[in-house]
């Protein structure tokens, strides 16, 4: 929960962003973040981002799935409640492993889904600040991250690269749950500062 | 950069060479001293390990075939930067094709019953569900039909590679060759399907259990040759790629070719394991017996190597990013595959035809040695004849720009 001031710039086209990605990064800003309509490939890249860890807690959550399935069924069928199925053991291994293979899948997937969630700050019944009503639709919007004193400067120096509009705003940096505006928050923050 | 023209590094020929010859030598010892000793476990030992070997290397020579033609029918890009090396192996399936029909057929009508036990009269007419096969196991269905499937296979894998090449000298902008070279997929993808996919590993390799059946055993035929298709091209482009070739296959395309090993060992590994549970399950003995030659007799080391090596080692090894991108670990496990379907092929074969008698020996690996030469051999020097980017390819600039 932090209010912060961003320099924001809208760029109509996706050959006009990765030039002023690459401006500004040379420039010595640090980009907050990027909106674009859809995935665009190679801006990870081009943004410097390091590699997701998303694939190792996927990994995690598979391997939850596999021992819980494992585990629970071995529990069931030599502890619990042992019975004869066509004289198969009782651990009968090869007739668990559909079973084990599901949940391996469902913990993975519903696990992943949920940190990436996470990770994105989106998830159903949570806000986020949104710096340009069209970046969802064809705007690629840029974001840095200013003071007061860097406001100005910032602003002026985005308008070279290319973008077609740039503003200057008060926001919520992070996600907060509720579907209501915090326009009114910052308000009094720009009053108070 | 984009007109490179593949020479042949001298320390390949001469390896490609020795390694042939030594087939050669191995071959015709063993004719001398396995099929014409009066010994018949000998010489059904020629026969399993010509027919394994030629069948293995053929369809992983196809394997080539089919994913040029589905990726051109998806219109993929990735695969464009290095065509032309599944294009040379694909274009060398007559010849793996001629091999192994010559086997195949000589061991029809030489009457081997050692081999194929259906050849026996009245070997399958026990009951009224087996007589059913005579339809499909007797000679000149087997003979017509081997004929047919190498023939368009050869044909479609040569045809494949024209066009291709045809393509470099058509005017710029032209994709008429592109819509042939499309069509022509489609037609492939028709002819796999109903021969290499369905009837002919049943008719090959299924038929010498000539009692047991099984729905996925093409299926897991496929799966296998495919996975070790896939491996040898990633073999080839990381070859040609360290002597200075194919400038332009950057690491996406090395880890395109890597998910495709990745994916499909455990896609195989999928249908080995369907084909295992329902018999283990359903425990009936004709279909069991399958198994426990495997499991439990002689093949018990075959049996666990094979999933080690198939499934084990590609999903440890290949799952982490970083791994699908470094080109040792790919050559490794591009290694580990291919030895591990050899082993697959193996005891597929092995069990209905020699028996408790099997060999790892003498034979067994000079006659591996001879395929690996032959086909080193001819793919490189298929590879001399076009320049190794396809020029006039609509999708070219699509796939040298190729980024994650």
């Amino acid at each position: 929960m932090s209010i912060k001031k961003f320099a924001v710039a809208v760029y109509d086209d996706e050959a006009v962003l990765f030039p002023a990605v690459k401006k500004v990064r040379g420039a010595g800003y640090k980009i907050h973040d990027v909106y674009t309509p859809f995935a665009v490939h190679g801006l990870d890249v081009a943004l410097g981002e390091k590699e997701s860890d998303l694939h190792i807690a996927g990994f995690i959550y598979g391997i939850t799935g596999t021992c819980t399935a494992l585990g629970f069924m071995g529990w069931i069928f030599t502890t619990d409640w042992p019975q004869n199925f066509g004289g198969k053991p009782h651990f009968p291994l090869p007739a668990f492993i559909p079973i084990t293979f599901e949940l391996t899948v469902l913990f993975a997937a519903v696990g992943m889904v949920l940190t990436f969630c996470y990770l994105n700050q989106i998830m159903p019944g949570v806000k986020k600040h949104i710096f340009h009503p069209r970046q969802t639709d064809d705007k690629f919007v840029l974001v840095i991250e200013v003071n007061e004193n860097t406001a100005k400067e910032t602003e002026t120096f985005l308008k070279t690269t290319g973008a077609e509009e740039t503003n200057i705003q008060v926001a919520e940096a992070d996600w907060w749950f509720g579907r209501f505006d915090k326009r009114e928050d910052y308000e009094i923050q720009e009053q108070l500062a | 950069m984009l007109n490179q023209e593949f020479k042949v590094p001298a320390k390949l020929k001469t390896t490609s060479l020795t390694l042939l010859a030594i087939g050669i030598v191995t071959l015709l010892a063993g004719v001398f001293t396995l099929l014409m000793s009066h010994d018949q476990m000998s010489q059904n030992r020629f026969w399993a390990v010509l027919l394994q070997n030629s069948v293995f290397f053929l369809l992983i020579s196809l394997a080539s075939v089919f994913i040029l033609s589905a990726t051109s029918l998806a219109q993929g890009a990735w695969i464009v930067s290095f065509r032309r090396i599944p294009e040379a192996i694909g274009s060398i399936v007559w010849v793996m094709a001629m091999i192994a029909g010559l086997v195949l057929l000589t061991i029809v009508w030489t009457n081997n019953h050692h081999i194929y036990k259906w050849l026996e009269d009245g070997y399958i007419v026990h009951n009224k569900l087996n007589a059913l096969k005579n339809f499909f196991l007797n000679r000149n269905f087997f003979t017509i039909w081997t004929l047919i499937v190498l023939g368009l296979w050869s044909w479609f894998g040569i045809k494949l590679r024209q066009l291709s090449i045809k393509q470099d000298s058509d005017p710029k902008g032209s994709t008429k060759t592109y819509w042939l070279n499309f069509n022509y997929s489609a037609g492939f993808i028709f002819v796999f399907a109903l021969s290499l996919a369905s009837t002919i590993p049943w008719l090959w390799i299924m038929s010498l259990d000539a009692h047991w059946f099984s729905t996925m055993f093409s299926w897991y035929t496929f799966a296998s040759s495919f996975v070790s298709g896939m491996s040898m091209i990633m073999l080839w482009i990381l070859y040609t790629k360290r002597h200075g070739y194919l400038g332009h296959v950057n690491d996406e395309h090395i880890h395109d070719v890597g998910k495709f090993m990745f994916a499909f060992s455990i896609f195989w590994t999928y249908l080995w394991f369907s084909q295992f549970m329902l018999i283990w399950y359903a425990n009936i003995p004709e279909e069991t017996i399958y198994f426990k030659i495997r499991m439990h007799g002689p093949y018990k080391f075959f049996y666990w190597i094979n999933i080690i090596l198939n499934f084990v080692c590609p999903i440890l090894i290949l799952m982490p990013r970083p791994n699908k991108r470094n080109y040792f670990v790919v050559t490794l496990v591009a290694i580990i595959i291919l030895t591990g379907h050899w082993i697959d092929f193996y005891q597929m074969v092995m069990p209905a035809t020699v028996g408790e008698n099997w060999h790892i020996g003498w034979f067994e690996i000079g006659i591996v040695c001879g395929f690996i030469g032959l086909i080193i051999s001819l793919v490189s020097n298929k590879l001399t004849k076009a320049p190794l980017v396809p020029q006039n390819n609509p999708l070219l600039k699509e796939t040298i720009i190729h980024i994650s």
